[in-house]
C-alpha cells in the first residue's frame, strides 16, 4: 500500500499531453485570473438591494459587568439613524442560540442584561451608512456595574471564582471521564512515569477578509434571505433558523462567489447572521454589516486555549504503555455551536501516531470572560499534539534516549492498517516508518545534527525538534456527541456521517457544469473539480465549469456541507467524481447504442466517446451529452436522463460513538513527520528557523501545487502561533491585542521556506484515495519548534508564543543592579498593567489658598479645557463631561469624581472614574500640600490608574506615557496659572481628578 | 472604522495652511503622509474638524544641503529621502535608520516631518533627530522659530509645536565622525522595542535610545574604559524607566540598551 514517491512541489504543469489524467497535475488555477487582477467578488464588493441600511455595533469595554441602563435616545434621533436595537429588543425577535451541552444556559448574539467579554455586542445602530451609524454609537450612554472577571481556565474552576452563567455552576460546562483499555494497571506496573503541564495559548488564523452579512427579511412570507461569507458546516443553518424563529425552508442562506480566507474562523459569523437578520426584521429593510478589524480581533472567534496535564506510563526503552489526559478547555464567555467540538474533534486521535492501548481521559469545559471560541485551522490538533509531542521529548530526556528513537519505537506498525486506536479512530492507511526514513534521508537529518554540534561548539544556542502527528480529516458529524453520555445519546438519537454532495450537469450544447457545497475561501476547489470531472469525461479542465457558491434554497446541501475539517479533497472531490461517473455510465449506454458496441467497450477520451477497440468508431462528447435535451426519445429505454446528477456520499466508517465512548472522529488520517533546527540569538533571544523539514502523506495528491500551498499556508500560521501570535488578556479581562501592531502575524520576512517531502499512501475509504492536508502543520509545527527551542536552551517547559523577552527571562541570570543612588522603586511588577506614577509641582499661594481652590467647583468649567456641564453632587462629589486628549488623540468622557480622607489643608485622596467611546478608566490619587520656603505650595501627587476598553486594546503600548503626559500637562498648567497671579482660577480639585481619572480617558 | 466627519482642505499655499491652523488651532491637523493619522481617524482616536493636506505644496517638498546642514521640507516623503543620492554621504545615520521606518509601502507615503510631529516614542526619525541634535523649523501666521531637538519632544506624542504652528522643515547637521544604528522589534517594521543610535562626537560619543522612555533620550559620554562604559550604560538603562508590555519586559529592554548600546559605542569609536 505504501506506494511511495518522493516528489517535489512543482510549478504550473503546462503539459497538455492527453494520455495521462489531469488529476495529479499542477494545472493553472481557474480562480487566479480574477483574484490576481482585482476581479474577485467578495461580499463587500457586491451590490446591495435598494434601500439597504448599514449596521454598526456598540460593544462592551468591560470583561464582566451588569448593564444597568442603556440610554439610546440621542442615538435614535441622530441624522440617518433608522433604529437602535438593544439586547431586550433582539431577544424579543429571536430565540436563544443552541448550546452544545445539556444545561440551563442561554446564548444570545447580543448581551442580555450582562456583558461577559470585551467586545460583546451591547447595541446595534442601523443607519443610512456605516459612518453615521458609528456617529450614533458614540451617543449611546451605557451604565455598567462592573463585576469581577476571570480569564484563566483553571482559575475559573476555583471555588471563589466569579461565575459567568448560573447554569454552569463553578463555570463548568461539561466534565466527562473516559477509560479505554486498562490504564490503571498500566500506570501501576510501568517502570517509568512522566507528566507534563501545558498551557496552550489563545490565537486565531485571522483571514484578511472579515465577516460580512447582508440580511433581508421578507415580511410577506415571514422568511429571511441572507448573504454571508459563512463557511459551514451547514448544521449551523439549523441553529440560525431556530434562533430566527422560522422553519429551515424560510431561511435562504447564500454565500458570495469569493471569500477572502477563513481557516475555520468564518463559521463564527453565525451569531452576527442572527443579529443582523433580526435588525432587518426590526427595520423592515435590508441591512448590511461588514466587520472591521478591531471588531474581528476583539470579538469574532478564537481558537480555544487549554490547560492540559498529560501523564504517561512508559517502559525503560521508551515504549509508551498508557496515557492519562486531563484537559481543561476554555471556550470563552459563551458555549457557542459547535463547541465544545474543539475538545472532541481529536478524541479518536488522543494517541497520535502511536500504538498505545490504554488511555484515561478527563475532559472539562469551562467558560471565562473572553471571546467565545469556534472553528480554527487545526481545530483541537495543536492543543493535543503540543502536550503529546512535548511529552515524547520529555520521555527521551528522562530515559536518556534520542527523541526520534522514542517516536519510532511507538509508531503504529506499518502492517496494522486499518488500525483502530484505543479511543476509537480507524486509521485508514499509512506507513509511518517509511515516511520517517524518507524524511530523515531527504531532509538530511544527519547533516543537521552536525550543524547543531558545530554551532554548540561555538557557544551558539542551537536545537533540533521532532514531531510525528496524524492529521485527521473529514469529520464525523457525530463526534461532538461524545460529550454526552451513552444514555443521553440514546435519548437524543444517533448523529454520524459526513454527507458530501456534488451535482454534475450537462447543458444543451454538451457543456459540463459542476456544483458542490464546499464554500472555498481561496483554496482552488473549482480547479481541482474541473480536473476530476474532466478525467471522467475525457475532456479538458477548461471544458468543465465549476460553481461553488451555495444557495440553500436551490442547491443540494446537507449539514456537513461547507469548508472545514479538510474535507474537500477526500469527500467533496470524490463525490463529484461519483456524480460524473454516474452520468458517464449512462452516456456510455447512449453512445454504445449509437456506435453499435457494448457499454463496457466505451471509453471517454480527447473530447470523444469512442470504442476502446476501435478509437475511430467515435462520436463527439458534446453530441452525446446534448442528446437528452434535444431528443430524449432517441435515448435507449434503460439509459435514464443524462442531464443532471446529484450524488450524496457519506462514508460508512463514520459511525456514532459506541457505548464505550469509542468514536471514529474522522474518516481519513494523513501522517506528518517534521523536524527542524533553530538558533536562538544570544542578545535578542529571537528564534530563527535554520531548517524546517516537513514530510506529508496525505494519500493521493490531486494537485501538487495546491497541496504544497496548503502546507506552506498551514506552516505559516503555525509559525505565527509558535513565535508571534497571542490574543492577550489582562487579568481584569481587558483585551490587549486589538490591532495588527499588537496581534503579530508572520509576514514574508518572518517565514522561511520549509522543505516539503511527500509520500502517497491512498486512503481506501475515499473515492479518489485522497486525504485532507490543510491543517496538519497547524498541529505539528508549533510543537516541533517548541521542542527545538527546548533543546537549544535546555528548558523543561516551553510556553507559546516564544516571545523573545519570555525566553530571555528563562535563561538569563540576575540583572545588574542599578547604580547607587538610583532606586528600583519606580519599577513595576511583572505583568502588572496598572499605571502608577508620582510627581510634584510648585504653585504660588499658601496651602490654605490652594486648598480652597481645590474644593471650589465654581471655576471648573472655565479652567478645564473641554469641560462642560459640571454637576456638583455634593461638596466632595462631582460629575462632568470632559474632553481629554494627547497629541491628536482626544475623546469625550463622562467623569465621576469623589474626594476622600480630607485633611485640610494638607492632603486629600481622589477617586474617580470616567467612561467614553474610547474606553473607561478608574484611578485613585493622593495629593499632599506643603508650604514651600517662598510663600507658595509644594504639591506632591501619586496616582494609580487602570484603563480598559478600546484604548487598552489598540494603544496599550502608549497608555503609560500618555498618562504621564496628561498629568504633567495638568500640573504645568496649574503652576502657570498660579504663577500668573491668579492662582485661584488655575487649579481645582476637579480638574486634577478629571485628569487623573480620565487619562486618555481616565479612570478611577 | 469610519472616521468622524471632517473638512478637508488641499492647501494651495503655505499661507493657507497657516491660516487654517490659526483659525482652527487644535481642531486642525496637518495631513503629511497620513500613515499614523489616517489610522487614528478611522479608529476615531482623533477627530479633527479640519484636515489640511500640504502634500501639493512644492515649496515644502525640498531637500537642501548647506554648510554641513541638511534641511528637509515638510512634504518630503521618507522614500524620497531614502532615494536621495547624497543621503549616505551627508546623513549616514538616516541612511541606516530609514529602512527601519515602517515598511516600503508606508515609507512611500509617510513624511519625515510628519513622523516628528506625531512623536511616537518608538519612531526612528525622532530618535535620529535627538542623536544628531538637529532643529525643527516651526512657523505660524506671524512668525518663524526653530526649536532644538532636545527641546522639541515633550512626551508621548507631545511636542513643543504650538497648535497654530506648522512644522515647515527639519534640519540635521552632518556628523563629523562615525555613526551606528540598531533596532530590535518583534517583526521587521514593527514599533521598536529598543532602537539605538550612536554618533561619534568631538569629545567621545552620544548614544540615543528610542522605544523605551516616552521620548527618545540621549547621553553624551567621553571615551570610557570598558567598565566605566558598562556602568554608564547600566545607569542610562535604568533612567529610561522601562515598562512591561505584551511584546517585551522592562528587564528585556534594559538588557538590550546595555548590550546594543555597548556594541554601538564601540563601533563608532573604533
Amino acid at each position: 500500500m505504501a506506494e511511495a514517491a518522493v516528489q517535489s512541489a512543482s510549478s504550473v504543469d503546462q503539459n497538455t499531453a492527453e494520455d495521462r489524467p489531469w488529476v495529479g497535475r499542477s494545472i493553472e488555477r481557474v480562480e487566479d485570473a480574477a483574484l490576481l487582477t482585482g476581479r474577485g467578488r467578495f461580499i463587500d464588493d457586491l451590490g446591495t438591494p435598494p434601500g439597504t441600511l448599514h449596521a454598526a455595533i456598540l460593544r462592551s469595554p468591560h470583561a464582566h459587568a451588569d448593564i444597568v441602563s442603556v440610554d439610546a435616545e440621542a442615538a435614535r434621533h441622530a441624522p440617518g439613524v433608522a433604529a437602535v436595537l438593544t439586547g431586550e429588543q433582539v431577544k424579543a425577535l429571536t430565540s436563544s442560540l443552541v448550546v452544545g451541552v445539556k444545561a440551563p444556559v442561554e446564548c444570545w448574539p447580543i448581551a442580555i442584561e450582562r456583558v461577559r467579554y470585551v467586545g460583546e455586542p451591547v447595541a446595534v445602530v442601523i443607519a443610512s451608512d456605516r459612518a453615521r451609524a458609528e456617529d450614533a454609537i458614540e451617543l449611546i450612554n451605557v451604565e455598567y456595574q462592573p463585576r469581577a472577571a476571570v480569564v484563566d481556565p483553571l482559575a475559573a474552576l476555583a471555588a471563589d471564582a466569579p461565575v459567568l452563567h448560573d447554569g454552569f455552576p463553578g463555570n463548568l460546562a461539561s466534565d466527562r471521564s473516559f477509560s479505554y483499555g486498562n490504564p490503571e494497571q498500566a500506570f501501576a506496573e510501568a517502570t517509568h512515569r512522566f507528566s507534563i503541564d501545558i498551557r496552550y495559548p489563545r490565537n486565531s488564523c485571522t483571514p484578511i477578509e472579515t465577516y460580512g452579512v447582508i440580511a433581508t427579511y421578507d415580511a410577506a412570507e415571514n422568511a429571511f434571505d441572507i448573504l454571508a461569507n459563512f463557511q459551514g458546516p451547514f448544521s449551523i443553518h439549523t441553529v440560525i433558523s431556530r434562533a430566527l424563529k422560522v422553519p429551515g425552508n424560510r431561511l435562504r442562506l447564500r454565500t458570495p462567489p469569493d471569500s477572502g480566507g477563513s481557516f475555520g474562523v468564518k463559521q463564527g459569523i453565525f451569531p452576527y447572521i442572527v443579529l443582523i437578520s433580526a435588525a432587518s426584521r426590526a427595520v423592515g429593510r435590508p441591512v448590511k454589516w461588514i466587520e472591521d478589524r478591531l471588531e474581528h480581533l476583539t470579538a469574532s472567534v478564537s481558537a480555544t486555549n487549554r490547560a492540559t496535564t498529560l501523564s504517561v506510563a512508559v517502559t525503560a526503552d521508551g515504549k509508551i504503555l498508557a496515557l492519562d489526559w486531563d484537559q481543561v478547555e476554555d471556550c470563552g464567555a459563551h458555549l457557542r455551536a459547535p463547541e465544545p467540538a474543539t475538545l472532541y474533534r481529536m478524541h479518536g486521535n488522543l494517541t497520535g501516531a502511536y500504538d498505545i492501548r490504554h488511555v484515561r481521559v478527563r475532559n472539562r469545559v469551562v467558560v471565562t470572560n473572553k471571546t467565545p471560541t469556534g472553528l480554527n485551522r487545526g481545530f483541537g490538533g495543536p492543543q493535543v499534539y503540543f502536550a503529546l509531542e512535548r511529552l515524547v521529548q520529555r520521555i527521551a530526556i528522562g530515559l536518556r534516549l534520542d527523541p526520534l528513537d522514542v517516536i519510532k519505537r511507538n509508531l503504529v506498525p506499518a502492517d496494522a492498517f486499518p488500525y483502530r486506536t484505543a479511543t476509537g479512530a480507524l486509521l485508514d492507511s499509512g506507513n509511518y516508518q517509511e515516511a520517517i526514513a524518507r524524511a530523515v534521508e531527504h531532509g538530511q537529518l544527519a547533516e543537521l545534527r552536525t550543524r547543531r554540534d558545530e554551532a554548540r561548539a561555538q557557544g551558539r544556542l542551537y536545537g533540533i525538534g521532532f514531531t510525528a502527528v496524524v492529521e485527521p480529516s473529514v469529520s464525523n458529524m457525530g463526534y461532538i456527541t461524545t460529550v454526552l453520555t451513552a444514555a443521553e445519546r440514546r435519548k437524543a438519537g444517533p448523529k454520524n456521517g459526513a454527507q458530501a454532495t456534488a451535482t454534475v450537469a450537462l447543458d444543451p450544447v454538451g457543456g459540463v457544469t459542476v456544483h458542490v457545497a464546499s464554500v472555498p475561501q481561496g483554496q482552488g476547489h473549482r480547479t481541482v473539480l474541473s480536473q476530476v470531472v474532466a478525467d471522467v469525461f475525457g475532456l479538458k479542465p477548461q471544458d468543465v465549469r465549476v460553481n461553488t457558491e451555495i444557495d440553500t434554497a436551490k442547491d443540494a446541501w446537507s449539514i456537513a456541507s461547507g469548508n472545514y475539517a479538510s474535507r474537500f479533497a477526500a469527500a467533496v472531490a470524490g463525490t463529484a467524481k461519483l456524480a460524473a461517473e454516474r452520468i458517464a455510465a449512462r452516456l456510455a449506454r447512449v453512445a454504445a447504442s449509437q456506435l453499435n458496441v457494448e457499454s463496457a467497450d466505451i471509453v471517454f477520451a480527447g473530447g470523444f466517446v469512442a470504442s476502446k477497440h476501435n478509437l475511430e468508431n467515435r462520436v463527439a462528447f458534446s453530441r452525446v451529452a446534448a442528446l437528452c435535451h434535444w431528443s430524449p426519445g432517441s435515448l435507449p429505454d434503460d439509459a435514464g436522463q443524462t442531464i443532471r446528477e446529484t450524488v450524496f456520499w457519506t462514508p460508512p466508517e463514520l459511525t456514532p460513538p459506541d457505548d464505550q465512548d469509542r468514536i471514529n472522529s474522522s474518516l481519513c488520517h494523513g501522517f506528518i513527520f517534521d523536524f527542524c533546527g533553530v538558533e536562538i540569538d544570544r542578545t535578542t533571544f529571537e528564534t530563527r528557523i535554520d531548517r524546517y523539514v516537513t514530510m506529508h502523506d496525505c494519500g493521493t495528491i490531486l494537485h501538487p501545487g495546491m497541496v504544497d500551498g496548503q502546507i506552506r499556508g498551514g506552516f505559516t500560521q503555525a509559525l505565527g502561533a509558535a513565535l508571534c501570535e497571542e490574543y492577550a488578556y489582562a487579568a481584569d479581562g481587558s483585551f490587549l491585542t486589538g490591532t495588527l501592531a499588537d496581534y503579530l502575524l508572520p509576514t514574508t520576512t518572518e517565514v522561511p521556506e520549509p522543505q516539503i517531502i511527500h509520500m502517497e499512501t491512498p486512503s481506501p475509504f475515499t473515492p479518489l484515495g485522497a486525504k485532507g492536508v490543510g491543517e496538519g502543520n497547524c498541529m505539528s509545527t508549533p510543537v516541533c519548534i517548541a521542542n527545538a527551542v527546548a533543546d537549544a536552551l535546555g528548558l523543561a517547559d516551553v510556553t507559546l508564543p516564544l516571545v523573545p523577552a519570555k525566553l530571555a527571562d528563562l535563561v538569563r541570570g540576575p540583572e545588574p543592579e542599578p547604580p547607587t543612588g538610583q532606586s528600583r522603586a519606580a519599577l513595576t511588577r511583572e505583568g502588572d498593567r496598572r499605571l502608577r506614577g508620582e510627581g510634584s509641582a510648585s504653585v504660588n499661594g499658601a496651602p490654605e489658598q490652594v486648598w480652597t481652590m481645590l474644593l471650589d467647583p465654581q471655576t471648573l468649567q472655565a479652567v478645564i479645557p473641554g469641560c462642560e456641564q459640571v454637576h456638583k453632587v455634593s461638596d466632595t462629589h462631582f460629575r462632568a463631561d470632559v474632553t481629554l486628549g494627547i497629541g491628536p488623540v482626544s475623546g469625550r468622557y463622562r467623569a465621576d469624581v469623589q474626594l476622600f480622607d480630607l485633611d485640610p489643608p494638607h492632603a486629600v485622596t481622589l477617586r474617580g472614574k470616567a467612561e467614553g467611546a474610547l474606553g473607561f478608566g478608574h484611578a485613585e490619587g493622593r495629593i499632599t500640600l506643603e508650604p514651600d520656603d517662598r510663600g507658595g505650595t509644594r504639591l506632591r501627587y501619586s496616582y494609580d490608574a487602570a484603563i480598559g476598553g478600546k484604548v487598552a486594546s489598540i494603544g496599550g503600548r502608549l497608555l503609560d506615557g500618555a498618562t504621564r503626559v496628561i498629568i504633567g500637562q495638568f500640573f504645568a498648567a496649574l503652576a502657570r496659572h498660579a504663577g500668573g497671579g491668579a492662582p485661584a482660577s488655575g487649579f481645582s480639585m476637579f480638574a486634577l481628578l478629571s485628569k487623573l481619572a480620565s487619562l486618555f480617558g481616565g479612570r478611577r | 472604522m469610519k472616521p468622524a466627519a471632517f473638512d478637508y482642505v488641499r492647501a494651495e499655499s503655505v499661507n493657507e495652511v497657516l491660516e487654517g491652523l490659526s483659525k482652527e488651532g487644535g481642531n486642525a491637523r496637518v495631513l503629511a503622509g497620513g500613515q499614523s493619522l489616517m489610522a487614528m481617524l478611522n479608529m476615531r482616536l482623533a477627530k479633527p474638524r479640519l484636515l489640511i493636506d500640504i502634500m501639493r505644496l512644492k515649496e515644502l517638498n525640498r531637500i537642501e544641503e548647506q554648510a554641513g546642514v541638511v534641511t528637509i521640507g515638510a512634504g518630503v516623503r521618507q522614500a524620497a529621502l531614502l532615494a536621495w543620492p547624497e543621503l549616505a554621504r551627508t546623513l549616514p545615520l538616516l541612511a541606516l535608520a530609514l529602512p527601519w521606518v515602517g515598511h516600503v509601502q508606508t515609507r512611500s507615503r509617510g513624511t519625515i516631518c510628519g513622523s516628528l510631529a506625531h512623536a511616537d516614542p518608538s519612531a526612528e526619525m525622532p530618535l535620529a533627530l535627538i542623536a544628531l541634535g538637529g532643529e525643527v523649523h516651526l512657523r505660524n501666521a506671524r512668525r518663524r522659530r526653530r526649536v532644538a531637538a532636545s527641546e522639541f519632544f515633550l512626551g508621548m506624542m507631545a511636542t513643543a509645536r504650538a497648535e497654530d504652528e506648522l512644522i515647515e522643515a527639519v534640519s540635521f547637521p552632518s556628523p563629523g565622525g562615525g555613526c551606528a544604528f540598531r533596532e530590535v522589534a518583534r517583526r521587521h517594521g514593527d514599533f521598536a522595542i529598543v532602537a539605538c543610535a550612536a554618533v561619534a562626537t568631538p569629545k567621545g560619543v552620544r548614544l540615543a535610545v528610542g522605544g523605551v522612555a516616552d521620548v527618545p533620550m540621549a547621553r553624551d559620554w567621553p571615551r570610557l574604559d570598558r567598565s566605566a562604559l558598562d556602568d554608564a550604560l547600566n545607569g542610562f538603562a535604568y533612567e529610561l524607566n522601562a515598562r512591561d508590555d505584551v511584546h517585551a519586559t522592562a528587564r528585556y529592554r534594559r538588557d538590550l540598551v546595555r548590550i546594543i548600546g555597548r556594541d554601538l559605542v564601540r563601533e563608532v569609536l573604533q
